[in-house]
């Protein structure tokens, strides 16, 4: 089937079929590689990793080693970590602060701002023949700074970050806000989460984009309770901020799946993170001044979302970034960074800091349980025979409604609706149609009324 | 007594000798319990303000790996930062026989060497106060096929209670920059 680039035919979401070979098989992930990760918008970082001048840390965009830094005018970058000469990295380091990348191969240097400034014996050998203009460092084709989170894209004819995420941004917005409500304002712990698991890296985005039907699978971390008021006997791997707000599940233009909850009117505050008194209050203050800044808006709170192809979000409990790093066709390196609002006293800082440690990860109780999951799910889709049977994506086929009650293609029940637009997505780039096809949708208005 | 044993300030007489068999022993009879399952009877040995700590580890530019290399207790995201409490949570996640990370039970070996005493408190012949350097080599196997390796240091504090001996501090530096296993599901 993978040998007649029938990609659509893979990702049947008007029967709600999907091809395991999407999930094993080694063309398809090279063509994954050429189609998608080449154009789609891709995580890189966080600007508050790198705060001063000549900072750097080294990022992933689709296999490759990419280095996000600040030049020495203060001006972020996104590079290729590959010399322009012979190709070795020139940044071996997963952070630091310099004035050049000096590749150790042959020694040619390029500036934080990516220009060749130093090739050995220049006079002598390439008088005749070097543009040295010409061999900067290879930059991304467009990149954006979006509250602090670094996305680029190697595609100068995507369309802008902002037009690209539509009406997902309302909702990756909850991650990047402060808690209070008030724009951007939060920062990257240091100590970013990289790891190796052995999963097709669409199993995972899917996994955030609402598939919340395996909520199941973490039973045992329900049962022993580790939220943030456990030490206060809560059960359950988070505390239940959500116990009395509407679920959505909302897919947007892009293959983009959301899953956010819609609070009652009366929007009461629901009392969370009881084991400390301070960090209690500080979330009980961010919440009336959220909803004194937001109105309205502030009934809308977050969960989990994807934005396409591999950057997916917790909003809040435990809130972070983490991209979904293809690394073969079974294989995904997954890197995450936390964060919390800047202005947070010490105590909530610590707080959550060590409940997304428990949380979140390879160490984390209810991820790891995950991990296994999606190991053996991808495992299975190389099987002779397994691979004959398409996974089913059924789930709540057609319940859904355009822009009610918030913008978006939008289910009140779980469903596999997220899913099967992000597969259709992912079909229409495989296919390598252009950005009007990749971006059309059934809520297509809705990315109109928001850009 | 040898010039590194000098460098370390312990002096290596039969009073060192005799503690650090006696350490040894805790070390091995705690590996025991790990290897044989025996969780519960493993959280009896930590002291109830035990400090579990794995930082993170960078690949950092010389000269700056003092600073830079691991993340920081307190202030950073790490693999672990843990208190007795977390660990028991752990613990009692694997007994739901639902924690389908360890579910089926991996099957793990631990080996520890290279154990060596500093920072006795306050005598060597009536020590309360033990510090101790070793090394670990754990061999992880589940499922059917799926195999890591676990290689490091660790340096644990070890404290007499009621006269038995209690881990209140162990500092784990896995030998791991991008972490190649899939999960940390086992206790180092």
């Amino acid at each position: 089937m993978a040998e007649n680039d029938n990609y659509s035919g893979m990702v049947d979401g008007i029967n709600g079929l999907i091809d395991r070979q999407i999930f094993s098989n080694e063309k398809i992930y090279s063509i994954e590689l050429e189609k998608v990760f080449t154009r789609s918008w891709l995580l890189v970082g966080h600007e508050t990793q790198i705060p001063s001048n000549g900072d750097f840390i080294t990022s992933r965009m689709g296999a490759e080693s990419v280095i996000l830094c600040r030049d020495s005018n203060g001006k972020i970058h996104v590079f290729l970590n590959t010399c322009t000469h012979r190709g070795m990295k020139v940044c071996l380091y997963d952070e630091g602060n310099t004035a050049t990348f000096t590749c150790p191969f042959h020694a040619w240097s390029f500036a934080t701002d990516g220009k060749l400034v130093g090739v050995p014996h220049e006079k002598e050998l390439y008088s005749k023949s070097l543009n040295k203009e010409k061999w900067s460092l290879i930059e991304v084709s467009q990149m954006f700074n979006y509250k602090g989170s670094i996305w680029a894209t190697w595609d100068k004819s995507a369309p802008n970050f902002i037009e690209y995420l539509g009406g997902a941004k309302a909702h990756l917005d909850f991650a990047l806000d402060s808690l209070d409500g008030s724009e951007g304002g939060t920062e990257v712990f240091g100590g970013v989460h990289k790891w190796i698991s052995p999963c097709n890296w669409k199993v995972p985005a899917e996994n955030f984009c609402g598939d919340s039907y395996h909520n199941v699978s973490h039973i045992s971390v329900d049962m022993v309770g580790i939220g943030p008021s456990a030490g206060s006997g809560e059960k359950g791997r988070r505390d239940n901020e959500l116990a009395d707000a509407q679920h959505l599940w909302i897919s947007f233009p892009g293959g983009h799946g959301i899953h956010s909850a819609m609070k009652p009117a009366n929007n009461e505050y629901i009392e969370a993170y009881k084991d400390n008194p301070i960090v209690e209050e500080y979330y009980r203050h961010c919440y009336q001044e959220r909803e004194l800044k937001l109105g309205e808006r502030a009934r809308i709170v977050p969960f989990v979302g994807t934005i396409f192809p591999n950057t997916s979000f917790h909003g809040r409990q435990p809130r972070a970034l983490c991209s979904w790093h293809p690394n073969g066709p079974q294989s995904s390196q997954i890197s995450r960074f936390f964060l919390v609002d800047k202005v947070a006293p010490k105590e909530v800082k610590d707080l959550v800091r060590r409940y997304y440690m428990r949380y979140a990860g390879p160490a984390g109780m209810t991820e790891q349980d995950d991990m296994e999951n999606w190991n053996q799910a991808t495992a299975s889709c190389s099987g002779a025979i397994a691979r004959r049977f398409p996974f089913n994506y059924q789930q709540s086929m057609g319940d859904y409604k355009i822009n009610d009650p918030v913008p978006g293609m939008v289910s009140t029940q779980m469903t596999e609706e997220n899913a099967r637009q992000f597969y259709k997505c992912w079909a229409s780039y495989m296919e390598s149609q252009d950005w009007k096809k990749i971006m059309s949708h059934p809520a297509q208005t809705a990315l109109g009324n928001d850009t | 007594m040898n010039d590194l044993g000098a460098k370390n300030k312990v002096r290596r007489d039969d009073y060192y000798y005799r503690l650090k068999q006696e350490i040894e022993e805790f070390l091995y009879d705690e590996a025991e319990l790990l290897d044989q399952r025996n969780f519960r009877e493993w959280l009896d040995i930590l002291s109830d303000d035990l400090i579990y700590f794995m930082p993170i580890r960078r690949n950092v530019k010389f000269g700056t790996h003092n600073e830079k290399e691991n993340t920081r207790e307190g202030y950073d995201i790490s693999w672990f930062e843990e208190d007795k409490w977390t660990l028991s949570k752990r613990i009692d996640q694997i007994y739901t026989g639902k924690h389908w990370a360890e579910e089926p039970l991996s099957r793990v070996s631990r080996m520890i060497t290279n154990i060596q005493l500093q920072n006795v408190k306050p005598t060597m012949q009536e020590p309360c106060e033990v510090g101790i350097k070793s090394r670990f080599l754990i061999y992880q196997n589940r499922s059917e096929t799926e195999c890591n390796s676990f290689y490091g240091k660790r340096s644990d504090i070890l404290r007499l209670e009621s006269g038995v001996w209690k881990l209140i501090r162990r500092e784990i530096i896995l030998d791991q920059n991008i972490l190649m296993a899939k999960n940390l599901s086992i206790f180092f």
